[in-house]
């Protein structure tokens, strides 16, 4: 690790101990020195962070308040806008393009002191659970370089896992913060729908995506959190009222609180023994704790993942209709615009960006729409209401978060729906638009990392927050 | 996506047993879909796919599908569809001027521009 976890890396800065420019300068050299094994990052524009550090150290030697994150590096998925630097989606589409903006995320880390100093690699458009489906080749996952991050931000869980900064940002639409997250072992959070502007986020399904920090310790995710979360006039799906804020609670421990491990979740398809293993001793721990822990049951979820994959394609395949050769990024010829669309989407766009677009095309398309999409949008009321009903009883809910460790890559690349399947715990917090997050919760038999997923409902952060901290000091 | 272009384009029919009216959730649901659905739908998303790629998907796309029919046989008879998390309303900003993105900086980034705006080839047909 670059000196340690945000909050001991912004306290030193603060005090002046270390310059911000000396902190960016370890992370790009451990970037420059190890990366190439990893493949976490696209772009590293070395000169634009150590300019941004130099301001910082500016502002401590006037002796101004340089922000609650002064000086930390962060890594920013290459689907967030930054100004003037390449912004790729992992696309040959928008290969080389520079956003005339930046997202709302990333002016408010730079407000606070943060230093960009990367974009990470993804699944194109965020479509994906492996990193793999990146136009410019894979992550691997820094605990097992034979073996995937996960995805869709998999540069950023690597980027955290590998100990290049102790900050990124994801975007997760069905797990693409969480799942990565966990195969990696670093924290990764899923915020309510909302409560992160999206401003500058390239959307891949808009009624789904949130922002949220990939850290290695709760409480880092906790004040980057604090930052970034926050109403936004650019965003109008932005919630109007200010979050509570998370670093004051974080150890008001869980006494009060009520846990329900979810029996659908430990169940799903595919979940490994010690992943299952897990979850119950996390549920343990909580109890230990002082919380009072039992069974819930919510059965819709056996068909969240069902319901996920039309309702995510469907709103991509319009999401993605900008890219048409016009205003951005590549142009094929074509004797048309008809035809300079279609070929330029048709060379731009990789395997399983397609296949999503004509799923979710095809799901809207007229008389399919009932059928797949209206039957979709019902059973995402269905999960809506028996997470309702689940939390009449209880404050937070207990899953894993992946059902397996990292997977080797290639292993699943070739089978979309063996791919699919990763995803099917974290999906029903995005169908809900509630919070999740992942927290290491040690390793299978193999070494590999397992995470364990905490789930709370909409602007349950605060009570998220303070079960993660047990489980985090509970972890073996 | 570009005004116009879809006028001109013949209308296809995407039932090949010649209905145009949505049949039953469970008869949809449960048709297999065909190399010809495939090219209809790559049109429909302006993807200029390649033989093998249609090929491809054909059988993928069955495979997706049936998963997700899944959701076709569960009852949900009086469950209205949810499109968003939270009810969602109309968010107006105050009426004040403020900045907006550089024009030339925009266009500098398009592949193609003139004279202060985006430059495609025809729309309709012959060369303007």
């Amino acid at each position: 690790m670059s000196g340690g976890t945000a909050l001991e890396l912004a306290a030193s800065v603060r005090r002046g101990d270390r310059s911000a420019g000396a902190v960016v300068d370890e992370a790009l050299e451990a970037i420059a020195a190890r990366d190439g094994e990893v493949g976490a990052f696209l772009t590293v524009p070395g000169d634009e962070a150590r300019q941004a550090a130099g301001r910082v150290d500016e502002l401590i030697a006037q002796g101004d308040d340089p922000g609650p994150l002064a000086g930390v590096p962060v890594a920013l998925k290459d689907n967030l806008c930054t100004r003037g630097i390449p912004t790729s989606c992992a696309s040959r589409i928008l290969h080389g393009w520079r956003p005339p903006y930046s997202a709302t995320v990333v002016e408010r880390l730079a407000a606070a002191g943060a230093i960009p100093v990367g974009k990470t690699n993804l699944d194109e458009f965020a479509m994906g659970s492996s990193t793999e489906n990146s136009a410019f080749g894979p992550t691997r996952n820094p605990r097992d370089t034979t073996r995937v991050p996960g995805g869709s931000s998999g540069g950023s869980a690597a980027a955290v896992a590998a100990g290049f900064v102790s900050v990124g940002l994801g975007s997760d639409t069905g797990g693409s913060i969480r799942q990565p997250a966990s195969l990696c072992g670093v924290v990764g959070v899923k915020p309510t729908y909302g409560a992160v502007s999206r401003f500058g986020l390239v959307a891949f399904a808009s009624s789904l995506d949130q922002i949220g920090p990939l850290t290695t310790t709760v409480a880092d995710a906790a004040l980057v959190l604090d930052v970034i979360a926050g109403p936004d006039p650019a965003d109008s799906t932005s919630l109007p009222d200010a979050p509570e804020p998370l670093v004051p609670v974080l150890d008001a421990g869980v006494a009060d609180l009520r846990v329900g491990v979810v029996d659908e979740l430990v169940a799903a398809e595919g979940v490994q023994p010690d992943v299952r293993d897990a979850v119950e001793a996390a549920a343990v721990a909580l109890e230990a704790a002082g919380a009072s822990v039992d069974r819930v049951s919510v059965p819709s979820v056996e068909h969240a993942l069902s319901a996920y994959y039309l309702i995510a394609p469907a709103e991509a395949s319009s999401n993605l209709a900008r890219f048409d050769g016009v205003r951005y990024g590549l142009r094929v010829d074509g004797t048309d615009a008809a035809e300079m669309n279609a070929r330029t989407r048709d060379a731009g766009f990789g395997t399983e960006v397609k296949r999503r677009i004509m799923l979710g095309t095809y799901a809207l398309s007229a008389g399919y729409y009932d059928a797949y999409y209206g039957q979709a949008q019902r059973v995402r009321t269905l999960v809506i209401r028996e997470f309702a009903d689940a939390y009449r009883d209880h404050d937070v809910l207990l899953g894993p978060t992946s059902p397996t460790t990292a997977f080797p890559i290639g292993d699943r690349i070739d089978d979309p729906l063996a791919m699919y399947l990763s995803d099917v715990c974290t999906v029903p917090s995005n169908l809900s638009g509630h919070a999740a997050m992942s927290v290491p919760f040690g390793a299978d038999a193999e070494g590999l990392p397992i995470g364990v997923q905490v789930l709370a409902p909409a602007r349950g952060e605060p009570v998220m927050f303070r079960a993660a901290a047990i489980v985090e000091d509970a972890a073996p | 996506m570009i005004g116009g272009g879809d006028s001109r384009r013949p209308k296809l029919e995407l039932f090949r047993d010649g209905s145009d009216t949505p049949g039953t959730i469970a008869v949809v649901a449960g048709k297999r879909i065909s190399r010809a659905d495939v090219e209809h739908v790559a049109a429909l998303a302006r993807l200029a796919l390649a033989d093998d790629e249609i090929e491809r998907l054909t059988g993928e796309l069955g495979a997706i599908l049936d998963h997700a029919a899944r959701v076709a046989a569960l009852p949900t008879d009086g469950v209205p569809p949810t499109a968003h998390p939270f009810p969602l309303r109309n968010v107006l900003r105050p009426d004040e001027l403020s900045s907006t993105l550089e024009r030339d900086e925009v266009l500098a980034e398009a592949p193609a521009a003139e004279e202060g705006r985006f430059r495609v080839p025809p729309i309709l047909g012959d060369e303007p």
